[in-house]
């Protein structure tokens, strides 16, 4: 059937057209398009974080470092660009051009992040296991230190001035920007990966986590394939942090810290390591199971790991264990094609 | 000269493993290095292909070239992709959860774009037909004769000219391995250079055309396959009288 490999883009294409809809007659509330923006991110975050540590099999513990990287460049380079900060001066250019430099100015976050990752990469030539999950939290410590001690950006008060900016977007083209940007990249990052990991290249990344030594003696680069995973995945964190920062209008590095990097390992343990399908599921889930809980207040957090725990018994390979979508239902395959 | 190994002494952080071992092989050759355990074999092949600590050694003093060049700065991809050069490792390691086919893919990786990989694929098809009836199969389902085939297949789907094989006959039973036996002949009389570590002296050293004996990192015989027979201490030692 041909029509199966339109399937996922007119899936999507409804999605963007029910989303501008429902955005723009506001027949839902802020709240609730919040929440679903805020699963775009985590489906970002934990895709991106599964490639690591569930295709590659290291263990990174710092995805918010990287996330952070993203938010700040984005934000700052945003302000800088279309609408003034106290600190910088006036805008360089009109607010309007916004909604052609916005995507720009989440790439460029992605790409600081994706060096940042580098960082990262390097001690993983030569460390495995828990000590590089000891360097990655280190990263993270780092990162967050680091911007806490920068008085002109905020330092640990944090940084804003992004709301402006989605407002000037809309103003100019009035169209719910955010929520379709948001959609938009979180279909590219999983796109992007899916694209990724099924080359033969991406094989390669399989192979490191099954046995290092007969990947290099199968001619693979290891360090090459370790440096190009490690920044691909910081690189989509540092995306996810850019919209993040601005669904918000706020970030201060508090919200970047270890907590939050638990909250993708969860997520990624969670949908299943080497799946990403799982991944998305997992992260959807959990943003809605944070929602839901809400009003248990800080017992959330009991809660929460609580459940896990009950997983980690029943489940210890996530919901999804290592197959995807396509293994699982295999009649779906007929219905659809994503690569 | 195709390989040559030249007083080449090798450290496991501070155990020495190698205390200055030279050989060599040529173009077309099948040389065996024979020995116990802990003989250093299979370091042998490690510090060949050059693999980095901790799974390999750290050399000390010698040196290692290939047609004329010193390795000793080579990667292992390198020597995989520029040397041609490929192990079939002690336990097959091959990727489990990979498909026999994805496998067989993933060894070329490095290969020259142009490179007739469906030659390739056919070669090692008809050398083990199997392979190709379990194509589809999860590797890990195979089982330990059928893996041995994959570890093979997979290197020579690197392209190597110089296949370095490190107990291929290690837990298979005796029809296997004289079938495996036989296809490296068969290799070899296409034209494929082999370097053999066994424990099963008896096979490997009738299969060879030289070989050397390796008793704790130091070569203490070396001749052609049936002069190490029929020396009366090889015998003693590793045949069994």
């Amino acid at each position: 059937m041909v029509l199966r490999h339109y399937t996922v883009p007119i899936l999507l294409a409804v999605a963007g057209g029910v989303l501008l809809y429902v955005a723009k007659e506001e027949l839902v509330s802020l709240y609730v398009l919040s929440v679903l923006m805020f699963m775009g991110v985590n489906v970002i975050l934990a895709t991106s974080l599964n490639l690591v540590n569930g295709y590659m099999g290291e263990f990174s513990c710092g995805h918010a470092g990287f996330m952070c990287v993203g938010a700040y460049v984005a934000s700052i380079l945003g302000v800088l660009l279309f609408s003034g900060h106290k600190a910088f001066g006036a805008a360089w250019l009109p607010a309007e051009l916004a909604v052609w430099g916005f995507p720009l100015l989440i790439l460029a976050g992605g790409a600081a992040a994706a060096l940042a990752g580098l960082l990262v990469a390097i001690p993983s030539y030569k460390t495995r296991g828990d000590y590089l999950a000891i360097i990655t939290l280190a990263a993270n410590y780092i990162i967050i230190s680091l911007i806490e001690n920068l008085d002109i950006i905020g330092g640990s008060r944090g940084f804003m001035g992004m709301k402006k900016i989605v407002n000037g977007m809309e103003e100019a083209v009035a169209l719910p920007w955010m929520p379709l940007w948001v959609l938009a990249f979180t279909v590219f990052c999983v796109w992007l990966l899916r694209r990724y990991l099924s080359s033969t290249f991406g094989k390669g990344v399989t192979a490191i986590s099954q046995d290092e030594v007969a990947a290099e003696i199968m001619s693979i680069d290891t360090n090459k394939i370790k440096t190009i995973t490690f920044m691909l995945s910081s690189g989509l964190a540092g995306i996810a942090g850019g919209l993040f920062a601005f669904i918000v209008g706020y970030v201060n590095p508090g919200s970047f810290n270890i907590l939050k990097s638990t909250e993708v390992l969860v997520m990624v343990y969670l949908g299943g390591m080497g799946s990403l399908s799982g991944s998305i599921l997992a992260a959807i889930l959990f943003t809605v199971l944070l929602e839901a809980l809400r009003p248990l207040q800080i017992i959330k957090w009991v809660v929460i790991p609580l459940l896990l725990i009950i997983i980690m018994q029943f489940r210890p390979e996530g919901l999804m264990g290592n197959r995807e979508l396509g293994d699982l239902f295999p009649r779906l395959k007929r219905f659809y094609r994503f690569k | 000269m195709l390989l040559e190994v030249d007083n080449l002494e090798v450290k496991y952080g501070n155990i020495q493993a190698l205390h200055g071992i030279s050989f060599h092989v040529r173009e077309g050759e099948i040389v065996t290095l024979i020995g116990a355990n802990g003989a250093g074999k299979t370091t042998t092949l490690y510090s060949i292909c050059r693999l980095a600590p901790p799974e390999a050694p750290r050399v000390i003093a010698g040196d290692i070239r290939c047609r004329g060049t010193s390795i000793l700065t080579t990667r292992p991809d390198q020597v995989v992709s520029q040397l041609h050069m490929a192990l079939v490792p002690e336990g097959r390691r091959i990727f489990g959860t990979l498909t026999v086919e994805e496998n067989l893919q993933l060894a070329t990786y490095a290969r020259e774009k142009g490179a007739d990989l469906a030659r390739d694929f056919q070669r090692v098809f008809d050398l083990f037909p199997r392979l190709f009836e379990r194509r589809k199969q999860r590797s890990e389902l195979l089982s330990g004769g059928e893996q041995q085939m994959l570890a093979v297949g997979r290197a020579l789907m690197t392209g190597c000219r110089v296949l370095l094989l490190d107990e291929p006959s290690m837990g298979l039973a005796p029809v296997l391995k004289y079938e495996l036996f036989r296809t490296l002949k068969r290799l070899n009389e296409e034209g494929l250079t082999l370097l053999l570590v066994e424990q099963n002296a008896s096979l490997a050293l009738h299969l060879a055309h030289r070989g050397y004996v390796l008793d704790t990192g130091r070569i203490v015989a070396s001749g052609t396959g049936s002069e190490l027979l029929g020396n009366p201490e090889v015998r003693k030692a590793y045949l069994g009288g």
